[in-house]
């Protein structure tokens, strides 16, 4: 039960970031991206902001022997840079491009904007269904 | 500086961003997991098979939208601008769904949590997907669709 508390206040903090930083907004996004447009450098204000944290929390991490509310830490240890690495990313990206939206903030704006994201992430559970059903 | 960029919302990015940070801090320290939203939510409808156990996964993505509701009735509305057809929607969707597994991650997991781990795998993933995302959105300018 308390992980699942510990979950559910992960996720409405991160949600509640991902809106009040403007990464709900699909048109800001792209507009990140749009370099040769009428660029907006917020993207790289919350990611720098997310940075700083996480960065403190890594160097925590090595000094406990387990996470405070489980048992163990359950880290990827994956440091392979293959095809698949690769070629996903280029694909997220364009989808990330041509949308205005990755994971998080699609699932915010079910709370913000329902229709629009709901076309979305129907989309997003397709596409890694068809991932699922050709490997 | 920012006179140049009207749009900018610099404050607002780095607070939202602290904030974002603080969560998967949480996730990292308290659950001793990455969050990473693809991965979660695959996970929490079942599409993946390992990862956080189901109860995580799906207390995490249903707090997405709850925390964005409570701010958007904080802050009297969070402005959404979606694209006016759904097409790039589904198009954007079914490709970040497919990439996300096939890379192992999105911004999330490999930008804000692998990135500040120095973990070059996602080093070079962010890399890729950011560049791909410039150069999809010049495509698009340049052929009309922005």
């Amino acid at each position: 039960m308390r992980q699942i508390l510990v979950a559910l206040f992960a996720g409405a903090l991160f949600g509640a970031g991902l809106a009040f930083s403007g990464m709900a907004d699909p048109a800001r996004v792209q507009g990140f991206l749009d370099l040769f447009g009428h660029w907006d450098p917020t993207l790289a204000f919350v990611m720098g902001g997310a940075m700083i944290p996480m960065a403190f929390a890594w160097i925590v991490q090595r000094r406990l022997d387990k996470p405070f509310a489980d048992a163990h830490f359950s880290l990827p240890g994956t440091t392979l840079i293959d095809r698949k690495l690769t070629i996903g990313a280029v694909l997220f990206g364009a989808g990330w491009g041509i949308g205005g939206l990755c994971p998080g903030p699609g699932l915010a704006d079910l709370a913000i904007n329902p229709m629009p994201a709901l076309a979305f992430v129907g989309a997003l559970l397709a596409g890694m269904i068809v991932h699922r059903v050709t490997s | 500086m920012l006179a140049a960029f009207p749009h900018a919302m610099p404050l607002e990015g780095l607070i939202g961003g602290l904030m974002i940070g603080v969560a998967a801090a949480l996730m990292l320290l308290g659950l001793g997991r990455i969050a990473g939203v693809s991965g979660l939510a695959a996970r929490a409808t079942g599409i993946a098979d390992s990862g956080a156990p189901r109860g995580i996964a799906i207390a995490f993505v249903i707090g997405l939208p709850l925390g964005a509701l409570i701010i958007s009735a904080m802050t009297g509305g969070i402005e959404t601008r979606f694209p006016p057809s759904v097409i790039p929607l589904i198009i954007g969707g079914l490709l970040v769904g497919y990439g996300t597994r096939l890379g192992s991650g999105c911004t999330s997991g490999h930008g804000v949590c692998g990135m500040s781990r120095l973990s070059p795998r996602s080093l070079i993933a962010t890399a890729i997907f950011m560049a791909s995302g410039f150069v999809t959105v010049a495509l698009m300018r340049a052929g009309g669709f922005l």
